[in-house]
């Protein structure tokens, strides 16, 4: 007979936690023994005794935080069943970003797959989606509602590079997430033809290098230098999201404010960044894709962590299928948690579920106590509230 | 459409005006006519179509959405339009479904429309074996591939020009059928812009005349000749064009009465005193009405012509044709709309049951008078004074007032002072210096340069607006409610209170709601603290802490007082707004009801009705 689902995964303070196995997925404190779905900071933190992940998720962990991220590491090769304690465990791409890969778990008879955060559109710089049948599939729902519906990246490049075309006499700051997003648009740039250097913020530099160190071409990218900026006209520059209203951009000649990420599909956010060309790219599913793949998977039951849940829930359950919100916290949107200068500390950005009356996202609390000078950010709204 | 659209979008974003000017000039260069000109039109205002209303894009969009998922759509996103153009089940969905359930099913879809008492319900019960088609947003793509090869036409993506001539000849029962047909075939940027455009609310931060300034940039032309022209044409301007761009003559004017861009001010700033020499200025009231432009001449065949322009050059003459009337001149001239009645001058709450009324009756003029209280002169004749003097233009002005001598049309006059000190205290007590009855309707005092000439736009250095100083009240903040549009995702409105005796003691009552005022980094931490106070939620409402030794003290400005029944504390402020915030004061100490009755009684003589919101108003 089956083992219940509970049995195989359960919610901890931790974040998800399986007892048969003694493993945390993606834990937002320190653990004995964490399952590491890919390495935005909000996911792949640092402590931890033993750290289980894809090769290209240990490297940029290595990256982000130094080689001594954690006790010790076990790479976990693609596609392959491993025992862990009572359970086998494989790691199969997610589409997400470099490394990034869902987890499935098996005991008993019943598969449950983690999936971490992922997507279904193109993406030149990392493997794409690989569907894992299961029993229960655990989603993210970062744009589950049916507003997002992300373009043809290549429309947006487009986009990108006719504005160059119109100002040349200006800059393009393109904020974009440090791990994924910016080496995605450099790729996609060169996949349009664009071959002149594009320019980085330092922020951007080591995990640029470490792309183009697994064998993805991004042309040449050289770091901006402070004094030169003033010269850039014309050039694309890639930044990250909290460096498009600093300072830093406005040093250059006439700066045009980009920002590439799903959440500028609505107008309102793209305003509020004070962005003035946003590009719809985004890393995460959109909401045509969340539903296809829960479709896809053939669960019968769907758990979603974080993100607009409510309205995929909805979804679930007028199409037959079981679903529940964990309302997780500490999981920030687009990799948010990027733009902290710090991995975030044990217990920052997190509260302790039971006080939140369980109906709220956990962003818009939370992580602009990590930034208190910051202006408008493009959080999504507290959403939940309201519904009943 | 796509090219229109993508150019809406653009400029949307687009905060600086030279930017705007290249991207407008970069698409009427690369679109040829008569879309462009018809793009002209749309962003001038010029179209003449039947807009369709809201409640008709909620009902298509309805019948093909689930409705809980539309509601939660909408509140995330809080802009209908955009919320419509981004769940629109793409027509691929719908194609796909219909082929991979074998059917063929009627189009829209029929589940689900909100209103029709558990239709919803029951297809959430049938589930997914039901031979309807699966609803269209989450349609997915796995049922792309069935598409290729799939009989129907590609969609027809329709221009700008079949739009707007479709609209202008579509009957109101066939308008939904068309529109749903369009957003078929656009993209999510294409409807958003058609919604915009259809419901006449493009709202993309282009002026008319920033829009007329792009034309010319299209030649080497001023801006001032495409308006002398602009009122002679027609959508789609062909002539227009072809003038600009050097392929054609330039149209006549065929208006002897045209717009001439207004001339602005700009605040009176404290420091501003020291550098200005009160003997180089001339000072008049600035009154709370509207501002408009009356031109006169005569037509080709010798008859008067007579216009009346509000100062963004609009042609309102239609609204009022009493002041039409009065127009026994040739020439232009600048003033301000007020209403008289029994000689008094009404207050601006009088004038807006005036405005924005479709059918200017005989009954509504003779309750609401029209009057235009008069301060400068632009044309006299064929003769152009705007190169004169100010102080030259107003004895023009004068002769001109006398020799008509009708009582509609009277000069505003001229507030004598000979240092600040006395305008001071001229704008403090505007009845002392003569306004008399009158004093109710001004707001503050205008400062003009002597020499000055009539210049379009807003020139640096030429006139100042003095308004009167707000006042200010410390209240303590008792709800926090979500914002809209650019602030869907913050608290940013803030209903406040101040102290009075209550039953149980000393209470906070309600006294006002503010949703401006402060910064962008201000409304960060004003967000942060509702969050982190609240102690009720009610929808989108949330209540704070406060009290006597908790809560957060903001200082409000506003405009005037008035006795209110619809609020608790039994009185309304007038465009209040968040002055400062006062992290640092305590709650106790804020201020009560009795300072607001002081101003009250004072108010009473003056009376200053509550401007209602969403009313045009004029920015002298």
């Amino acid at each position: 007979m089956a083992l219940r689902s509970t049995d195989i995964l359960t919610q901890t303070p931790q974040g998800l936690y399986c007892p048969l196995g003694d493993f945390h997925i993606d834990p937002v404190r320190p653990v004995k023994r964490a399952l590491i779905t890919h390495g935005h900071s909000d996911h792949a933190r640092s402590g931890h005794r033993s750290v289980m992940a894809t090769r290209e998720t240990l490297r940029i962990m290595g990256v982000r935080y130094g080689e001594d991220f954690a006790g010790s590491t076990q790479e976990a090769p693609l596609r392959e069943s491993l025992r862990v304690g009572d359970v086998t465990v494989r790691f199969t791409p997610a589409g997400h970003v470099l490394g990034s890969a869902q987890v499935s778990i098996e005991a008993g008879g019943t598969r449950v797959v983690v999936s971490g955060d992922y997507k279904r559109a193109e993406d030149p710089t990392c493997l794409p989606y690989e569907v894992v049948p299961c029993d229960v599939f655990i989603t993210e729902a970062t744009f589950g509602l049916p507003v997002f519906r992300h373009p043809d990246t290549r429309g947006e490049v487009r986009k990108l590079l006719d504005s160059v075309a119109l100002f040349p006499e200006r800059a393009h700051i393109v904020g974009a997430y440090a791990l994924g997003k910016a080496q995605r648009v450099m790729a996609l740039l060169r996949e349009e033809g664009y071959d002149r250097p594009i320019y980085l913020h330092g922020a951007m530099e080591r995990l640029t290098e470490l792309y183009k160190s697994e064998g993805i071409p991004l042309g040449e990218t050289p770091k901006v230098v402070a004094a030169e900026r003033s010269k850039l006209a014309g050039a694309i520059v890639i930044c990250p999201p909290s460096s498009i209203q600093d300072l830093w951009s406005r040093r250059f000649p006439d700066p045009v404010t980009c920002f590439a990420s799903g959440w500028m599909r609505v107008r309102a956010r793209a305003r509020q960044k004070g962005v003035e060309l946003p590009l719809v790219i985004s890393d995460h599913s959109d909401w045509d894709d969340l539903c296809h793949t829960i479709r896809e998977t053939g669960a019968g039951e769907v758990w979603v962590t974080h993100g607009q849940e409510d309205a995929l829930v909805h979804w679930c359950t007028t199409h037959g299928i079981r679903a529940r919100p964990l309302h997780m916290l500490g999981y920030g949107d687009e990799g948010e948690a990027e733009e902290a200068a710090h991995p975030p500390l044990e217990g920052e950005g997190r509260r302790p579920s039971g006080r939140r009356g369980g109906v709220e996202t956990p962003t818009s609390e939370s992580d602009g106590a990590d930034h208190p000078t910051s202006a408008l950010r493009a959080d999504p709204p507290p959403q939940g509230e309201d519904m009943p | 459409m796509n090219r229109f659209a993508a150019l809406l979008d653009r400029l949307g974003y687009e905060p600086r005006r030279n930017a705007k000017l290249r991207l407008l000039t970069d698409y009427f260069r690369h679109t040829p006519d008569p879309d462009r000109g018809y793009a002209l039109a749309a962003m001038t205002g010029a179209l003449m179509f039947k807009e369709a209303k809201p409640g008709l894009i909620r009902g298509l969009v309805e019948e093909r959405t689930d409705p809980e998922l539309f509601r939660m759509s909408y509140h995330y996103v809080g802009d209908l339009a955009e919320t419509v153009a981004l769940i629109w089940p793409a027509p691929g969905h719908e194609a796909a479904a219909r082929v991979s359930n074998g059917a063929d099913l009627p189009s829209p879809p029929l589940w689900g429309r909100v209103g029709e008492g558990g239709a919803a319900q029951d297809w959430n019960q049938e589930g997914a074996n039901t031979p309807l088609p699966s609803p269209p947003p989450q349609g997915g793509r796995e049922s792309a591939a069935p598409t290729v090869g799939h009989n129907n036409p590609p969609p027809h993506v329709p221009t700008l020009t079949e739009v707007i001539e479709t609209l202008a000849t579509t009957s109101k029962s066939d308008l939904p059928a068309r529109v749903a047909e369009w957003m078929d075939a656009l993209d999510e940027t294409g409807r958003w812009a058609l919604i915009k455009l259809i419901t006449r609310e493009l709202r993309v931060g282009v002026s008319a005349r920033l829009a007329k300034t792009a034309v010319a940039q299209l030649g080497q032309i001023e801006p001032d000749e495409v308006e002398l022209v602009w009122h002679g044409l027609e959508p789609p301007y062909e002539s227009l064009f072809a003038w600009v761009e050097g392929r054609g003559l330039k149209p006549e004017s065929g208006n002897p009465a045209p717009f001439r861009p207004s001339m602005l001010s700009h605040p009176l700033e404290d420091e501003d005193f020291t550098k200005l020499d009160a003997s180089e200025f001339l000072a008049e009231w600035k009154w709370d009405g509207i501002r408009l432009q009356a031109a006169a001449g005569r037509g080709s065949d010798g008859r008067p012509v007579r216009r009346i322009y509000s100062r963004t050059g609009e042609d309102v003459s239609r609204a009022f044709p009493d002041l039409v009337e009065a127009l026994d001149f040739e020439g232009a001239i600048d003033g301000e709309l007020l209403i008289v009645r029994e000689g008094r001058v009404q207050s601006f709450n009088v004038l807006q049951q005036r405005l924005n009324r479709k059918a200017v009756t005989p009954k509504l003029i003779a309750e609401f008078p029209a009057h235009l209280r008069v301060y400068d002169i632009l044309f006299e004749g064929e003769e152009d004074l705007r190169p004169l003097p100010f102080a030259e233009r107003r004895r023009r002005l004068e002769a001109l007032v006398a020799r008509l001598g009708d009582p509609r049309i009277d000069l505003s006059p001229m507030v004598p002072f000979e240092t600040w000190e006395d305008l001071a205290a001229a704008r403090a007590d505007p009845a002392s210096v003569g306004a008399g009855p009158d004093a109710d309707a001004i707001e503050g005092c205008m400062v003009k340069r002597a020499n000055s000439p009539y210049l379009p736009g807003r020139p640096k250095g030429y006139w100042y607006k003095w308004k009167r100083d707000p006042y200010l009240v410390d209240a303590v903040m008792m709800y926090g409610q979500r914002g809209h549009g650019k602030r869907s995702s913050f608290y940013s409105d803030y209903t406040f209170g101040v102290w009075r005796d209550g039953p149980n003691g000393e209470e906070l009552v309600p006294v006002g709601k503010a949703y401006h005022g402060f910064t962008d980094e201000e409304l960060v931490k004003l967000d942060r603290y509702v969050r982190n106070h609240t102690i009720n939620r009610f929808g989108p409402v949330r209540e704070v802490e406060y009290g006597k030794d908790r809560g957060l003290v903001l200082e409000v400005a506003f405009e005037g007082l008035q006795r209110s029944t619809r609020h608790k504390s039994g009185v309304a402020m007038r465009f209040p707004r968040i002055n400062r915030i006062r992290w640092d004061k305590p709650a106790a100490e804020a201020d009560r009801i009795e300072t607001l009755e002081k101003i009250l009684e004072r108010g009473e003589q003056e009376v200053h009705p509550l401007k209602a919101d969403g009313a045009k108003r004029k920015e002298a």
